[in-house]
C-alpha cells in the first residue's frame, strides 16, 4: 500500500537508505491541508504557563483563552493562579474602537485582586490587526502597580509554534536580571525547558540537589517569578528540549555570559548523560562531583534495571512510530525505544529544523520514515504501511491510532505519569508495554487496507497521488 | 484549593471574563459541519484555530476529528486570505474529495474582511470546484456570539445553501436537534422512527462522533446527513426544531425560504419537554403514540416516584448553553429540585425571562446570569452553597474546592466518557440523567452517613 500524500509534501518526507537525504523542513503550512500544527499563540502560552505565581492575561477573543485554559498538566508546589482562565474577551466593539482602554483596566482589576507577582499579557492574532498598543498598555501599568507587566507577541499568524517559543523566550528575558543574585551558590543552575509535567521537574531537580548543586529557577515549570528575576545569578543554564526554551538561554548568553548545555531527561543514557555533562562542567570547583554523580547513576541504574527487564523482553522487536511538536524530543525517544529493544519505523515533528532532521537522520536504522509537519491520512497511511504497534504522539493523533488498532503513548501535555529521569523510563517502558501489551488488539482487526479515501478509489485522483518514499 | 484565587465577596465586572462558561463561534461551526456526510469543515484563518478546535472536540469525544485550515501567514493577514482559500479548495477537493467543503472563518479573516462567497465563486470559475461538490459557508467572527451561534449559523448555512422546493411536499418532517451529542441525535431519530414519522434530521454527527472501532481509519466516517437529503428539506411538511438558539435559525430560514411551516420546541431534556415533543411529532405528522413510547414515558414517571424524597429540596447550580439550560431547569423543578443558581456565557435574550418563568415556585431566590462565567458561578456558590453540581468539566474545580458533586453535562466533557453514547433526550435520556444524579447525590449520603445511620436500602 502507498502512502497518500500531497505532491507538494513530497520533499518533506523521507525514507532512509533511499535517496541522499534532503528534507524539507521550516515550511508554512500548505493551505488546505489537515495539519497537525498549532499556533505562535499556543507555543508562547505553553510555555510561561506553568509560572505559577504569574498572572497570565489573554488579550483577545474567548476562544484563544478557552482552548488553553488549565490544558497542560504543570504542576505548582504553591500558587495556583495560572490555572485560572483570564481572557478580555473582545467584542465586536473592541475590534472596531480597539482594545487597548478595556485591556488597561482587566489588568489593575486583576491585579489589584490578585496580587501576583508579574503579568504576561498575551496578543492574539486579532490584536496584531486592530493593533493596540500592548508595550504602552504594559508600561503604564507596570508604573502605576509596580509589578513587572510584560507583553508576549504571540500574533497566531506570525509563525508556528517555535515563533511562538521565542516570544515566551524574549517574554522571560525581560523578568531576569532583576533581582539579587548574592546569596547564590557558584555551583547553581537554571533548569530549562521542563514544565514540571506530572511532577518531573521536582524528580531532575532533586538528582541536582544531590549532586550538590543549587537549583536558581526552573523554567518554567513549577516556575516563580522571584526566580527567574535571578536566574541570571546561575552559573549554568542546562537546557533541555532544543526548540521551547533555548532562545532564552542563547539571550542570556549574550547579555550576562551565563554558558549554556544541552541536555535531556528522557532516557536512561541521556538522562545520566546530562548529569555527567553538568558534573564535568564543576569539576574544577568541586573535584569529587563527578564520582557523587556515578554514584547516583549507579544507584538509580541498579534498581531501575531489573525492573525494566520485565518490558524489555515482552517488547522486543515490537515497532514504534513517533510524531512530536519538536525534534529534540524525537531523539530520546528513539534512544529509549532502542533501550527497550524495539524498533523505530517513522519519525517526525510539526516544526524540526534543518539540523534537526539531519539528526534524527544520522541516528535512525535503514527504511525509517522521516516526515516533516504532516497530516492524519499520511499519518494512517504510515501506521498501516509499517504495522506499527505503538506511536506516540500528541492530542489529536490518539484516537487516529486507536481507530487503527494501533497502540499509543501520549508524550505530550496529556501524559499522566513522570517520563523523565530514570524513574521516567521505567514509567515509559510500562506505559508503552500497558498500550502495546493489551488485549484489546486482539479483539481488532488489524492493520487492514482500504481505509483511506485515497487508496480506495486511486483511480480518480492518479496523478497527485504519489508513493511516499518508494513503498 | 485549586481555586483558592477566588474570593467570596463579589466586585463588579464588566470588562473580564474569568473561567468561560462559553467559547468561540467556530468550534460550534466545525461541530455542525462534521453532521454533514463527507464533509470536510475548513478554518478560514491561521492554523492555531483550527487546531485549538480539533483537539477540544478530539478530547472531547475521544474520535479523530477532520478539519483543514486556510493556514494564513502574515502575507495573508495583510493582503487577505482569498490565494489561500482558493489554493485550499483546490487541494481538499483534489487529496480528501470530499463532496463539501463547509468554511468558517475566524476572527482574523473577518477582521481583516474576506468575502467567502466571493472568493468560493472565484474558486468555482476557476474551475477548482468539481461538478456536483459544494462549498459552503458561514461567517463565525468570535467577538460576536459563542459557540452556540456559530452552530447555528452552520446549521442554517446547510438551508441556506441546499434546501431546495419542488413546488410538491414530500411525506417528511424535518426535524433540527440542536447542539447535543451524537448520542441525542440518534435517539432523537430513533423516537420518530418509533412513531412512524420519516425524518430528514439535520445536522446528525452520530456514527460520525461516536464511531466503533473496526481497525479502520475512515477520514469520512459513515454518519451525517447527505446532501440529497439536506436539498430535500425544502419539501418537507414541516420542520420541528429543537433549541430556540441552536436551531431557531435555521428552522425560521427554512420557513422563509420554502416555505417549510416550523415549530420551535425546547430541547426534549426530562419529563415535560419530551411530552412537548412527542405530542408535536404526533401531531404535525398524524400519528398516534406507540406503547413503546408510552412505557418510556412510564418508566421515567415511575423512577421519579420511586426516588422523589431524595430531590426534594436539594440546590443545585448550573452552567452550560441556554437551550440546555431551559430544558434542564424545567425538568429539575419538576421533579422538587431547586436550581438557584444559573450561569451561561451566551446570550440569550429570552433566556432570564424563560428562567424566571420556570423557577417561579422554587421557594429560594435564583440568580441567573448571563453572560456570566465559572468564576461568577463559584463566587455565588461560596455565599450560597449547594448540594449538586451541573455542567462541563471545568465545574470540576468548584466541585473539588467546594467538596460538591458534579454531573457532567454540556461542552466540554473532557474526562469523562458516555456522552457520546447514552442520551440524555427523550424519556430515556431522562432516565439517564435521573441515575446520574441519583449516583452521586446517594454516594454522598453514603458518605457522609454516621456508621450509625448507614443505609443498606435506599
Ligand atoms: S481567534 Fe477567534 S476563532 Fe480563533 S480560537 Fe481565538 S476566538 Fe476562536
Ligand atoms: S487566533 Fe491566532 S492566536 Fe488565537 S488560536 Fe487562532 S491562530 Fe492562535
Amino acid at each position: 500500500m502507498s502512502a497518500t500524500v500531497f505532491d507538494e509534501r513530497r520533499n518533506q518526507i523521507h525514507r532512509k537508505g533511499d535517496t541522499p537525504f534532503d528534507l524539507a523542513c521550516d515550511k508554512d503550512s500548505l493551505a488546505g491541508a489537515v495539519s497537525q500544527r498549532a499556533c505562535v499563540f499556543c507555543g508562547s502560552r505553553v510555555v510561561l504557563y506553568p509560572i505559577a505565581d504569574a498572572l497570565h492575561l489573554v488579550h483577545g477573543p474567548i476562544g484563544c483563552a478557552a482552548y488553553t485554559w488549565d490544558i497542560r498538566g504543570a504542576l505548582s508546589s504553591g500558587p495556583e493562579l495560572h490555572r485560572l482562565s483570564f481572557s478580555t474577551d473582545l467584542r465586536e466593539r473592541d475590534i472596531i474602537f480597539g482594545g487597548e482602554d478595556k485591556l488597561y483596566r482587566a489588568l489593575i482589576e486583576l491585579i489589584d485582586r490578585h496580587a501576583p507577582q508579574a503579568a504576561f499579557v498575551y496578543s492574539t492574532c486579532i490584536v496584531g490587526i486592530i493593533g493596540d498598543d500592548l508595550e504602552g498598555v504594559s508600561r503604564r501599568v507596570e508604573k502605576e502597580k509596580g509589578i513587572p507587566v510584560i507583553p508576549v507577541q504571540s500574533e497566531g499568524f506570525k509563525g508556528n509554534k517555535r515563533a511562538g517559543y521565542h516570544a515566551a523566550c524574549r517574554a522571560m528575558f525581560r523578568l531576569t536580571g532583576s533581582g539579587g543574585t548574592s546569596a547564590i551558590s557558584a555551583k547553581s543552575i537554571n533548569i530549562l525547558g521542563d514544565f514540571n509535567l506530572a511532577g518531573e521537574l521536582w524528580i531532575i531537580r532533586r538528582y541536582y540537589e544531590r549532586m550538590g548543586i543549587e537549583v536558581v529557577a526552573n523554567v518554567t515549570g513549577d516556575g516563580r517569578v522571584a526566580d527567574l528575576q535571578r536566574a541570571h545569578g546561575a552559573a549554568l543554564n542546562v537546557v533541555q528540549c532544543s526548540g521551547s526554551t533555548m532562545d532564552l538561554a542563547k539571550m542570556m548568553q549574550a547579555e550576562y555570559g551565563t554558558p549554556f548545555l544541552r541536555v535531556s531527561y528522557f532516557g536512561v543514557e541521556d538522562m545520566a548523560e546530562s548529569l555527567y555533562t553538568v558534573a564535568r562542567f564543576f569539576e574544577d570547583l568541586d573535584p569529587e562531583i563527578v564520582s557523587r554523580t556515578r554514584e547516583l547513576v549507579k544507584e538509580e541504574l541498579e534498581s531501575l534495571y531489573p525492573e525494566l527487564e520485565k518490558y524489555r523482553s515482552a517488547l522486543a522487536g515490537k515497532k514504534a512510530a513517533i510524531y512530536v511538536g519538536g525534534a529534540f524530543k524525537a531523539f530520546s525517544l528513539i534512544k529509549a525505544f532502542r533501550l527497550v529493544g524495539m524498533d523505530v519505523v517513522l519519525v517526525g515533528s510539526q516544526t524540526g529544523t534543518k539540523e534537526d532532521y539531519q539528526e534524527l537522520y544520522e541516528i535512525t536504522d535503514r527504511g525509517t520514515v522521516i516526515v516533516d509537519d504532516t497530516n492524519p491520512l499520511e499519518l494512517s497511511s504510515f501506521l498501516q504501511d509499517r504495522h506499527v504497534d505503538v506511536f506516540v504522539g500528541g492530542v489529536k493523533e490518539r484516537p487516529i491510532a486507536y481507530k487503527l488498532g494501533v497502540g499509543f503513548c501520549d508524550h505530550n501535555h496529556e501524559r499522566k505519569t513522570v517520563l523523565a529521569g530514570f524513574q521516567g523510563m521505567l514509567n515509559f517502558a510500562k506505559e508503552v508495554h500497558s498500550s502495546v501489551m493489551s488485549p484489546v488488539w486482539r479483539f481488532v482487526p488489524r492493520h487492514t487496507t482500504n481505509s483511506t479515501p485515497g487508496s480506495e478509489e486511486p483511480a480518480s485522483v492518479p496523478e497527485r497521488l504519489t508513493a511516499a518514499g518508494g513503498a | 484549593m485549586l481555586l483558592r484565587h477566588t474570593p467570596k465577596e463579589i466586585t463588579d465586572r464588566k470588562i473580564l471574563t474569568i473561567n468561560p462558561a462559553k467559547t468561540c463561534q467556530p468550534i460550534g461551526a466545525m461541530y455542525a459541519a462534521l453532521g454533514i456526510h463527507n464533509c470536510l469543515p475548513h478554518s478560514h484563518g491561521s492554523q492555531g484555530c483550527c487546531a485549538y478546535h480539533r483537539s477540544t472536540l478530539t478530547r472531547h469525544y475521544k474520535e479523530p476529528v477532520m478539519a483543514a485550515t486556510s493556514s494564513f501567514t502574515e502575507g495573508a493577514s495583510v493582503f487577505g486570505g482569498q490565494a489561500n482559500l482558493v489554493q485550499a479548495i483546490d487541494n481538499i477537493f483534489t487529496i480528501y474529495e470530499p463532496d463539501v467543503i463547509a468554511v468558517h472563518t475566524t476572527c482574523l479573516s473577518e477582521t481583516i474582511g474576506d468575502d467567502i462567497p466571493q472568493i468560493a465563486r472565484k474558486a468555482e470559475a476557476d474551475g477548482k470546484i468539481p461538478p456536483g461538490k459544494y462549498v459552503i459557508h458561514v461567517n463565525t467572527p468570535s467577538y460576536v456570539g459563542t459557540h452556540v451561534t456559530g452552530f447555528a449559523g452552520m446549521t442554517k448555512a446547510m438551508v441556506d445553501y441546499f434546501a431546495e422546493s419542488a413546488g410538491k411536499k414530500i411525506n417528511q418532517i424535518n426535524i433540527i436537534p440542536g447542539y447535543v451529542e451524537p448520542s441525542d441525535m440518534e435517539e432523537i431519530r430513533r423516537i420518530a422512527e418509533v412513531m412512524g414519522v420519516r425524518t430528514v434530521l439535520f445536522p446528525d454527527t452520530s456514527g460520525v462522533l461516536n464511531r466503533p472501532q473496526t481497525g479502520k481509519y475512515d477520514m469520512f466516517p459513515p454518519g451525517g446527513v447527505t446532501v440529497e437529503a439536506l436539498k430535500s428539506t425544502g419539501n418537507s411538511q414541516a420542520t420541528i426544531a429543537l433549541g430556540q438558539l441552536a436551531s431557531g435559525p435555521a428552522a425560521r430560514a427554512l420557513d422563509s425560504k420554502c416555505k417549510v411551516p416550523c415549530e420551535i420546541l425546547d430541547l426534549p431534556i426530562g419529563l415535560k419537554a419530551t411530552d412537548r415533543f412527542v405530542d408535536t411529532l404526533r401531531r404535525t405528522a398524524g400519528t398516534d403514540v406507540p406503547d413503546t413510547i408510552n412505557i418510556e414515558r412510564g418508566r421515567l414517571l415511575d423512577i421519579i416516584t420511586d426516588m422523589h424524597q431524595y430531590f426534594y429540596g436539594k440546590k443545585v447550580a448550573l452552567a452550560g448553553d441556554p437551550d440546555q439550560l431551559i430544558a434542564l431547569t424545567e425538568f429539575l423543578v419538576s421533579i422538587d429540585m431547586w436550581p438557584i443558581h444559573i450561569v451561561s456565557g451566551t446570550v440569550d435574550k429570552d433566556f432570564q425571562a424563560r428562567i424566571k418563568e420556570i423557577t417561579q415556585y422554587v421557594p429560594h431566590p435564583v440568580n441567573v446570569g448571563i453572560p456570566g462565567d465559572l468564576f461568577l458561578l463559584h463566587q455565588w456558590i461560596k455565599n450560597e452553597p449547594v448540594d449538586l453540581l451541573v455542567g462541563n468539566t471545568y465545574m470540576k474545580y468548584i466541585s473539588r474546592d467546594e467538596d460538591i458533586p458534579l454531573v457532567r453535562f454540556g461542552f466540554p466533557v473532557l474526562d469523562r466518557i458516555g456522552h457520546g453514547y447514552f442520551p440524555t433526550v427523550g424519556y430515556r435520556g431522562g432516565m439517564r440523567l435521573l441515575e446520574k444524579i441519583l449516583d452521586v447525590l446517594l454516594d454522598r449520603q453514603d458518605r457522609d452517613a454516621k456508621e450509625e445511620s448507614f443505609e443498606l436500602v435506599m
